[in-house]
């Protein structure tokens, strides 16, 4: 009996570590391919040609230095839209949550192409005041989102007993906005946080619109330098990829949680 | 617990009178408030007691400033503060539900609202300190929330309340999710530190003893409207309605004959209280600690059970009428009470309340 009982965790153990590898195997050796690729040399030699490149092409660096401000303008922009709202819904009017929840996931079932053709008309529009900058992006890219990003900072949300503390924040003298700012914002960071990673990968993934919307992106100058010269467009992929991964690392050890702190209740 | 902190440190602020002059709020089609008027004197604790759903909570959080009134006025200290809003009332709330802020210590959450109140931070830390103390938690300080137990976490939020030195303290039902252990413990807590600090109180709970147990006096609400404000005993002993009579304690209603201010209850003619049904067959209330059960061999009614509860028991008994009574007596007096055993009722001649015979 004490030996099957002891014996029981090995084929789980075994299971898990084989998924684990599989798993691995599935993301890590896409990303060997392109290590090795963008590396080679002349007459099976190896070299970072390819790598340097990318600090040398100055349409790169512009294309790169773009996308981070867009990603960084739609970061600030969905949260400044959503934080908000999804609090005040559910404090205010919780009978709107589904409303709300609808809208937002809404571009989720909008092909990209049908999107750009909707919008395409505001983005003349806007151009004529806003002098036709890439970074005007950040506004349909907000869109583009909000269907990741509301799914992250809900978990937050749910994750608290909203309507209590902030009556506990009021009753103690504070206003709505530091309500948001010291007792909402600060316990909802780890949903934050998520949907800022997502919006920025997906920001940095985005190619459809930009390139139908004639803006160069990172993912479009990416492309284009795939017809000219695949092995620098290849180490460029590579290195968005590992920004996009220690972006996650990075949160994973920001979030609540992320450095593990055990409970120590204290018995009455 | 820790040492008490002195009256003289903590009592910056003396009670006020509080009054909530025909309060109406409506949710869609329910009448949550309908003309609630209750007037709570400077330093006292009123217990507002009802079933769910009666109106109590809205009550409070009108107070608050939580939630708005669509009509009536609430007076603090002579002030209309109706329209003020919650932020500005000074209304130290305890909530029902855990309401600390996870991401703060059990210091800064108390310290929370002296930091709104621009307290400089040395002040800031010694009152919190303080506060931590009088609720006996002073070396829990430096914990987050989720290191506290449940009844740990309503102190700290007992304290943070407190530390503004609130006009009023206002406690929503702060022990219902604590168990009955600790919620004895903290309501006597609670009551000692309200007696020092000296804060006008009022606390809703649906639960009788607590109410009994902690307010100077406790108001009954039903269906929105207060049905009586009283000190315990009287609202125990003398209700004024129906409501009160059958909603406060254990009661039986045994039929009788109601006239001349008395009614006629197995032969016992017991006084009638004010509001009572005053003619013809009536039901009178009558609580089990006024049941006399004595063992007699020719009695008329019959032990139906025996539950032994410590130092008293209570005796199930059917009367010759076929009705079930309960009486609660002293343990040595149940020694010789068995099932089916004859015994003879006696009532104790108090005043009780009478209530239709159809009713």
């Amino acid at each position: 009996m004490m030996a099957a009982t002891r014996r029981r965790p090995l084929p789980v153990s075994i299971a898990r570590r084989a998924i684990l590898i599989a798993v691995l195997g599935y993301l890590i050796l896409p990303m060997v391919a392109m290590l090795e690729f963008s590396t080679r040399g002349a007459r099976g030699t190896r070299n970072l040609d390819a790598w340097v490149a990318i600090g040398s092409d100055p349409n790169l660096i512009d294309a790169i230095v773009t996308s981070l401000e867009i990603a960084a303008l739609t970061v600030v922009g969905m949260l400044l839209l959503l934080v908000p709202t999804m609090t005040w819904t559910l404090l205010r009017v919780p009978r709107m949550r589904r409303v709300v929840e609808f809208l937002c996931l809404l571009p989720l079932a909008i092909p990209a192409i049908v999107l750009v053709v909707g919008i395409a008309p505001m983005y003349r529009f806007l151009n004529t005041f806003l002098g036709g900058s890439a970074l005007t992006l950040a506004f349909v890219n907000v869109i583009l989102v909000l269907p990741f990003a509301y799914r992250a900072i809900d978990g937050g949300l749910r994750s608290i007993d909203v309507p209590t503390l902030a009556d506990a924040g009021r009753s103690l003298g504070a206003g709505w906005l530091r309500v948001m700012g010291e007792v909402i914002v600060p316990n909802i960071r780890g949903g934050i946080l998520s949907a800022a990673v997502l919006a920025v990968a997906l920001v940095l993934g985005e190619y459809t619109i930009a390139s139908l919307l004639n803006f160069d992106t990172l993912q479009v100058v990416i492309a284009l330098l795939g017809k000219r010269n695949a092995y620098v467009s290849v180490a460029v992929s590579l290195a968005a990829l590992i920004f996009a991964f220690l972006l996650v690392l990075a949160i994973a050890y920001l979030a609540p949680g992320g450095r593990s702190r055990a409970p120590q209740v204290e018995e009455e | 617990m820790g040492s008490a902190a002195t009256p003289q440190v903590l009592n910056g602020r003396a009670g006020v009178e509080v009054q909530l002059l025909d309060m109406h709020r409506f949710y869609g089609a329910v009448h949550a408030l309908d003309g609630l008027s209750i007037e709570i004197r400077p330093g006292e604790l009123v217990a507002l007691l009802g079933p769910s759903g009666c109106g109590k909570t809205t009550a409070l959080r009108a107070l608050a400033g939580l939630d708005d009134l669509d009509g009536g006025r609430i007076l603090v200290d002579g002030r209309d503060i109706t329209h003020v809003p919650a932020n500005h009332r000074d209304m130290g709330v305890v909530f029902q539900a855990y309401s600390l802020f996870p991401n703060m210590t059990a210091r800064d959450n108390v310290a929370y609202g002296l930091r709104l109140r621009k307290v400089e931070e040395n002040e800031r830390r010694r009152r919190a300190d303080e506060m931590l103390d009088l609720v006996g938690l002073a070396k829990q300080a430096g914990r987050y929330p989720h290191q506290l137990s449940g009844g740990q976490q309503q102190r700290v939020a007992l304290a943070r309340a407190l530390a503004i030195q609130p006009k009023v303290l206002l406690l929503d039902e702060p022990l219902s999710a604590l168990d009955a252990k600790v919620r004895r413990q903290l309501r006597e807590e609670i009551r000692r530190i309200q007696l020092v600090v000296g804060t006008t109180t009022l606390f809703v709970t649906h639960d009788q003893e607590e109410a009994l147990a902690m307010g100077d006096r406790v108001g009954v609400m039903s269906s929105g409207r207060l049905e009586q404000l009283a000190p315990p005993a009287e609202l125990y002993e003398r209700p004024k309605t129906r409501f009160v009579a059958e909603f406060v304690g254990l009661t039986n209603r045994v039929s009788g004959h109601a006239r001349d201010g008395e009614v006629d209850v197995l032969g016992t003619r017991l006084p009638l209280l004010a509001g009572s049904e005053g003619t013809g067959p009536v039901k009178a209330l009558i609580r089990p600690e006024s049941v006399r059960v004595t063992p007699d061999e020719s009695g008329s009614a019959a032990v139906v059970a025996v539950s032994f509860l410590g130092s008293v028991c209570r005796v199930q008994v059917e009367l010759p009428t076929g009705e079930l009574i309960g009486a609660q007596l002293a343990a040595a007096d149940a020694a010789d009470l068995a099932p089916a055993a004859r015994v003879s009722v006696a009532f104790r001649p108090i005043p009780v309340f009478a209530v239709s015979d159809r009713g």
